[in-house]
């Protein structure tokens, strides 16, 4: 496998999805290709800190908004 | 007997729904997430059964989840906010059809995501497609091959890392954006993400691929030793 044949398998690497005879070309380019190593290596982290971000809390305006437009509708409902 | 009130005892003390007031973003009664997983097909049935406190539970739950979700589509917060309360309105007005052969959230996401899509196409129309291939490979060769030093991402506070993932985010191209934002921040499936995109799974593994490259790259930036400059 060479270099670009790394690029277009890396999320499947990374996601785990790969064949074990892919994954094993795949880890043996790794092994002396520093650039494929960096790239993997990144581009793991960066789905990693993405997937760890916790979501920030509602803004309280918003919240407001969608609990009162939410008991409108369920007001509606029950009338 | 409602499950609300089985669930939490407070609320057999609560007004009617009609009264409440929105919880307090300091003091939310919100169930450990591991809980929410557990549960979360009782309150839907409870909700199904017209219970609203088990509905509301629901929404109290997820709201800052389809919120982000919603704003990391849009990226416009009158569009995400619009966006979250139709999706939560939608998901009561139809939850009798609900099949639950999924997860609650991932049908939620669906819709949400749903609503997004059409206000982001509103704002930018012609802009973005979902449905046109790929072509070329030329975008898949790496650039920007910097040493991060170990563990980058711990060299920021969290507010600061926060604002680094909104501004790469919004500068990726809505189509690789929106199947991100599925995939590796939601962490819906290959499949779910296809199935609430309504494309294929290999136009969704594409995109993904794209999208973590572009990302890896402008993380780039402020992840090299040395820093953003």
């Amino acid at each position: 496998m060479n270099c670009k044949g790394v690029i277009r398998e890396i999320s499947d690497y990374i996601d785990g999805e790969l064949e074990l005879p892919v994954r094993q070309e795949l880890e043996r380019h790794l092994e002396h290709c520093v650039d494929c190593k960096i790239v993997v290596d990144q581009t793991r982290l960066t789905v990693d800190v993405f997937c760890d971000s916790k979501p920030v809390e509602l803004p309280a305006d918003v919240k407001f908004r969608l609990h009162d437009a939410l008991h409108r509708r369920l007001q509606e409902k029950s009338n | 007997m409602l499950y609300a009130t089985l669930l939490v005892p407070e609320a057999r003390m609560r007004p009617p729904i009609g009264l409440l007031k929105p919880l307090s973003a300091t003091n939310p009664h919100r169930l450990p997430s591991t809980v929410a997983r557990d549960d979360e097909h009782l309150l839907v049935a409870a909700a199904k059964r017209g219970d609203t406190h088990a509905f509301e539970e629901l929404v109290n739950r997820y709201e800052a989840k389809i919120f982000r979700l919603t704003m990391n589509i849009t990226r416009n917060r009158e569009d995400a906010e619009d966006a979250m309360q139709d999706a939560f309105l939608k998901s009561y007005a139809h939850l009798k059809e609900f099949q639950e052969d999924s997860r609650f959230y991932t049908w939620l996401v669906r819709i949400a995501a749903n609503e997004a899509l059409m206000r982001l196409r509103k704002r930018r129309p012609n802009q973005f497609s979902l449905d046109e291939p790929i072509e070329g490979e030329e975008d898949l060769v790496p650039r920007e091959l910097e040493d991060w030093g170990p563990s980058p991402e711990q060299r920021f506070a969290q507010t600061e890392m926060h604002e680094i993932l909104s501004q790469v985010i919004d500068k990726l191209e809505p189509d690789f954006r929106v199947v991100f934002v599925l995939r590796d921040v939601e962490e819906l499936s290959t499949e779910e993400t296809a199935k609430a995109l309504g494309i294929s799974i290999p136009a969704v593994k594409s995109r993904l691929l794209r999208a973590r490259l572009k990302l890896r790259e402008k993380l780039n930036r402020y992840f090299r030793q040395g820093g953003a400059n």
